[in-house]
């Protein structure tokens, strides 16, 4: 196969293909956008159970969507191989929306267990009457 | 009809993961899938009363619950990004405990439902004892449209539609 | 043009990670840092699908990738079963049966 022959498959894959590579590219930086807000409530929130709230629905919002954004940037032709790597990518993105909840609710029910203080006052009564009936 | 469901799930996932489709390597698939279809048939899917029927309906309705929870997770992110980005939105935070008792009965339903609490705006799962939810929430009105349990009937739409009909 | 997106992607991720960081070296308690080490692991399995964009071998990555969100899972329930016994719910009520009489 000489060099021309090969710009033109690519080229005329690029073309062919520009749509779908732009949805990715779109889906990727959507992710980046709500992975800034998940830091910066990860910072900026006060205790522990509401940067609990911005790290559990950033982080799986956003994992979510920067990896399905890869997994369409990566379709290059509709062939065997890139359909089989496109379900692995889905497979990821299945498997982190079904363990990102389960783990922040894991620690959750750690932390509330512990002596760990929720915010309120209201909180502070109910967690301590909680304790006391544990104890 | 269940043993055969685990080796069929059990070899579409070796497919998928070796993605190389000569005799040797699905040989090996079939062998491999049969030994811990053998092994463990009994760990996947609780109940086994239930028909094939039943199981399709339950799939189909859990397919079409799916773009539900997902617009959810976006409004959650978008209250998130709110919440963290504006003065005002700071200031209207107010995190407190609120406990509610589900009608849901079998674990899987239940282990969906708490999903799905975490997943939608300001509410989060903590502590599960049987029927009681203890939800912490972020501010009031999500409280409230916790309270009222729209996302408990949905799931029960999917998993347990006859306890829909007696309430 | 792929390229370009997977090296700004990738360098936005790392920039991103560093409030993260952060959260993990100040944290009051420790459950503050098993946080954010939870995050930083699953940001890790889509910095990897990146890198194979990068390298042109995704097929490869991918697996990579869900290993490590595989092993990140498992961490943080580990360590949270570490910092915290949870009890079963049997162990619980007699508890409080014990507590009430």
């Amino acid at each position: 196969m000489s060099m021309i022959d090969f710009q033109v498959i690519a080229a005329s894959g690029e073309v062919s293909l520009f749509p779908l590579h732009l949805l990715g590219m779109f889906f990727g930086s959507l992710g980046l956008v709500f992975f800034l807000g998940a830091a910066v409530g990860l910072i900026r929130f006060p205790d522990f159970y509401t940067r609990m709230h911005a790290a559990g629905k950033g982080d799986t919002l956003s994992t979510m969507l920067m990896l399905t954004g890869f997994g369409l940037v990566t379709m290059e032709d509709f062939s065997l191989g890139s359909w089989l790597l496109f379900v692995k990518i889905m497979g990821v993105v299945l498997f982190i929306f079904i363990a990102s909840p389960t783990v922040s609710h894991v620690l959750m029910r750690a932390a509330s267990e512990d002596d760990e203080m929720p915010l309120t006052e209201a909180d502070g009564k109910k967690s301590s009457n909680k304790g006391k009936k544990r104890n | 009809m269940y043993p055969v469901a685990v080796f069929l799930l059990l070899f579409l996932n070796w497919v998928v993961l070796s993605g190389k489709f000569d005799a040797f390597h699905l040989g090996l698939g079939v062998v491999s899938c049969l030994i811990v279809t053998y092994l463990s048939h009994d760990l996947l899917y609780h109940d086994r009363k239930k028909g094939l029927e039943r199981r399709l309906l339950e799939a189909w309705s859990f397919l079409r619950y799916l773009p539900w929870i997902i617009w959810e997770v976006v409004k959650a992110n978008l209250h998130v990004f709110k919440l963290a980005m504006t003065k005002e939105g700071y200031e209207e935070m107010s995190p407190r405990v609120v406990t509610f008792e589900t009608y849901l009965k079998t674990d899987f339903a239940k282990f969906v439902l708490a999903n799905s609490i975490t997943l939608t705006p300001g509410t989060i799962t903590m502590l599960i004892r049987g029927d009681v939810f203890h939800v912490h929430t972020m501010s009031q009105f999500l409280e409230d449209d916790l309270l009222t349990g729209a996302i408990e009937r949905k799931v029960a739409e999917v998993f347990e539609p006859e306890s829909l009909k007696k309430t | 043009m792929i390229e370009y997106f997977a090296i700004v992607m990738g360098a936005a991720l790392l920039v991103l990670m560093i409030p993260v960081f952060y959260r993990i070296w100040v944290g009051p308690t420790s459950y503050d840092r098993i946080l954010g080490v939870n995050v930083i692991g699953t940001k890790t399995a889509v910095l990897l699908v990146v890198i194979g964009t990068l390298y042109d071998r995704v097929d490869m990555f991918v697996d990579f990738a869900i290993a490590y969100a595989l092993l990140s899972f498992v961490t943080a329930i580990v360590v949270s079963r570490y910092l915290n016994r949870t009890i079963s719910q049997k162990e619980m009520e007699t508890r409080e049966k014990k507590a009430g009489t």
